[in-house]
């Protein structure tokens, strides 16, 4: 009796957060087509919508853009926060975000030699190119840890540390011999939505359902894994396979995010933890909230950043990082790891 | 009896041990001087042995005294000075936090202070002065803010390491927010000073490393004594007298304060200190006082990686990029070896 008014409680407490949470994100929508350094008010975009939708005008011109804009990033943010899930899952390490595993900077030296040495412009593109980047760093950072015999949070994390080192150097070297791909790397560079545009998200649609549609294939498989590998093996799992999968779907969709956005740190980390808060830890459950909660982070943090100063926004990376940094530092301090 | 210890054979076991440090130490010194003298007399041209000479001994020689008096010759101290401070850091770090991972890079003190020297560069247009100043307050505000995040008396690293990374991303995040909002015409000086370069030093910008390098490495070779008994563990080093607390303080104190000194005026030099340290482990053994050897392999180092951004590709790169492309494998290497140990 007292165990199930207590799960009708809980069930409650979830669905009033799930509400709240659809409700904050519509607000951050609305916020991000409203708010920018021009104001437009909701009565204007509704008429323009609704009656003028054929009209050339710059205030028309600046509705498509914000509205472009505020679509790529929910979804990048939906893509971080199941990227986030994917890769925690599987290296059951509750730190790592594919930021900190080196992910980010692989694609960004990918991404800094496409632009460098192969002139490389289109979205479709900048996204086989980032993709292929996350891949190798990806597999650089497991390889390392698979070739010693424990895996620890710190060895993976400090693993992710070097490869993206180590890439961050090989990034200094192309830019300074190729001066001119300097410009275009550095705005790219530091994470922002501003480089939106359809094509963009029409590239990126299609991948992150493909990718979500795998991650969700996973999710049960993952569940089973989290119990360890032996158990999930006599629950008839096969764990190489689900961690492949679901470790391919992440790169996936960090990668693309990455090469559309230029590197933006900490969502996962912070969408993924913040969803288990409330929910618990079930995969099923986490994925399609962290989706969610991820993309209310970075539109938030993006409308943020275009509110906070008038002259020049701060890019969503900047503050995802500022915001993300500390948790990580609080993550690290609850967490009992293992000393190395 | 064959292997009776007697009091002699350990004499003369220590006096072996010793003879064989000194050679070593001597054959880095060696090194050093050889690869100084590359960096004064080779460049774009290439001068004699006695034209460099008697530029040094005060002559004027036509052509040569202004490129090894204005050129070569600070940007060669500045490499010496700053490899001699990463290098004694490194080692210390690694000592006091008995961990060969944790040095000031990857505990996040260099970003901490190049976060500084960036926000004076690009915010305040301040002198070099002042930039040192904040890059100094920056380094022990990161290190009191480490200390006090990791929550714990004794220095145990995981969780340290953790939070040194997280502190990292935090000011790499104010780092970039700055380098892309700030006036174009300062960015060549602010991304000098996040690689790790040492163009464009001039002499009188090393007077005040140089003033600490020979206040403080005393201060830490005296302290650095005390270094092998703690490396036999606290408790161990307590009972053979040490003050273990007080030792720990003045140490990081002082090797902070050169690390940030040493990033005011290069910039953060990347893997140096996380390369010193083992390394002159390595070489000199685990016994003994390394914080010299330390500095002069450190020395050696930033020296010799110059030399090949400067001269051995058609593009010149700054020194850190070389030590960085050199530090990150290493890192990778000592992470397998470490957790094949399995005890780290």
């Amino acid at each position: 009796m007292k165990i199930s008014s207590y799960l009708k409680t809980r069930w409650q407490l979830q669905s009033g957060v799930v509400f709240l949470l659809v409700i904050l994100l519509l607000l951050a929508c609305l916020a991000s087509v409203f708010w920018g350094v021009k104001d437009i008010s909701g009565h204007k975009i509704l008429t323009l919508l609704l009656f003028h939708h054929n009209e050339q005008s710059l205030l028309s011109s600046i509705v498509d853009k914000r509205i472009v804009r505020m679509a790529f990033g929910l979804l990048c943010g939906a893509a971080l926060g199941v990227a986030g899930v994917l890769m925690q899952s599987v290296t059951r390490n509750p730190l790592a975000d594919p930021s900190i595993l080196g992910i980010n900077t692989g694609a960004s030296f990918f991404v800094v030699c496409g632009i460098a040495f192969f002139k490389i412009s289109t979205a479709g593109q900048y996204v086989i190119v980032a993709f292929i980047g996350a891949l190798v760093a990806a597999g650089l950072v497991f390889g390392i840890v698979a070739l010693g015999k424990r895996l620890d949070a710190l060895t993976l994390l400090l693993a992710g540390t070097g490869v993206s080192m180590m890439f961050s150097s090989l990034v200094t070297i192309v830019i300074l011999v190729k001066q001119e791909a300097m410009d275009q790397f550095r705005f790219w560079q530091v994470g922002s939505l501003g480089s939106a545009s359809v094509m963009g998200i029409k590239v990126f649609v299609p991948l992150f359902l493909l990718s979500l549609i795998l991650a969700v294939a996973c999710a049960p498989g993952l569940d089973a894994l989290m119990l360890g590998s032996e158990v999930a093996q006599s629950l008839g799992v096969n764990a190489v396979l689900i961690s492949l999968t679901a470790c391919l779907a992440g790169i996936a969709l960090c990668a693309t995010a990455t090469a559309l956005a230029g590197p933006i740190a900490f969502i996962g980390l912070l969408a993924t933890h913040f969803t288990r808060l409330i929910f618990g830890s079930e995969v099923k459950k986490v994925l399609p909230l962290s989706a969610l909660v991820g993309a209310l982070f970075l539109t938030s943090a993006d409308v943020i950043g275009r509110l906070v100063s008038d002259t020049a926004e701060i890019s969503v990376g900047i503050i995802t990082a500022l915001v993300g940094a500390p948790v990580l530092i609080f993550l690290a301090r609850r967490m009992k790891v293992r000393a190395l | 009896m064959k292997n009776e210890i007697t009091i002699e054979k350990i004499f003369a076991a220590r006096h072996r041990r010793q003879t064989s440090r000194r050679v070593k130490l001597g054959f880095l010194l060696v090194i050093l001087l050889i690869l100084s003298s590359c960096a004064l007399l080779y460049g774009q041209t290439i001068y004699s042995v006695s034209e460099v000479w008697q530029v040094l001994g005060g002559k004027f020689v036509a052509g040569a005294s202004f490129t090894i008096l204005e050129l070569r010759l600070p940007r060669l101290l500045a490499a010496l000075l700053a490899g001699m401070s990463f290098g004694i850091a490194g080692l210390v770090f690694q000592t006091l936090l008995r961990n060969p991972l944790a040095n000031p890079d990857i505990l996040g003190i260099s970003s901490g202070s190049s976060c500084a020297v960036v926000i004076c560069i690009l915010v305040f247009h301040t002198s070099q002065t002042v930039r040192i100043i904040a890059a100094v307050g920056a380094g022990i505000g990161t290190v009191l803010l480490l200390f006090g995040l990791s929550n714990q008396r004794s220095l145990a690293t995981t969780r340290l390491v953790i939070i040194g990374l997280g502190l990292q991303a935090f000011y790499n995040a104010v780092i970039s927010y700055f380098t892309v909002n700030g006036d174009q015409r300062d960015l060549p000086e602010a991304l000098r000073c996040l690689n790790g370069s040492l163009d464009g030093i001039s002499l009188n910008q090393l007077p005040l490393l140089d003033g600490a390098l020979l206040l403080l490495v005393p201060v830490i070779f005296y302290f650095g004594q005390r270094i092998q008994l703690l490396n036999l563990g606290e408790e161990v080093a307590r009972s053979l007298g040490v003050n273990v607390g007080q030792t720990k303080i003045i140490l990081l104190a002082t090797t902070v304060i050169l690390t940030a000194l040493a990033t005011a005026v290069t910039g953060p030099i990347a893997f140096v200190s996380f390369l010193a340290g083992p390394l002159t482990n390595k070489i000199m053994g685990q016994t003994g006082n390394n914080a010299l050897a330390a500095g002069i392999f450190g020395a050696c180092l930033v020296i010799a990686a110059d030399l090949v951004g400067q001269y051995a590709f058609v593009y010149r790169f700054p020194v850190g990029v070389i030590t960085g492309l050199i530090g990150a494998p290493y890192l990778i290497l000592q992470l397998i070896h470490l957790s094949k140990r399995g005890a780290g």
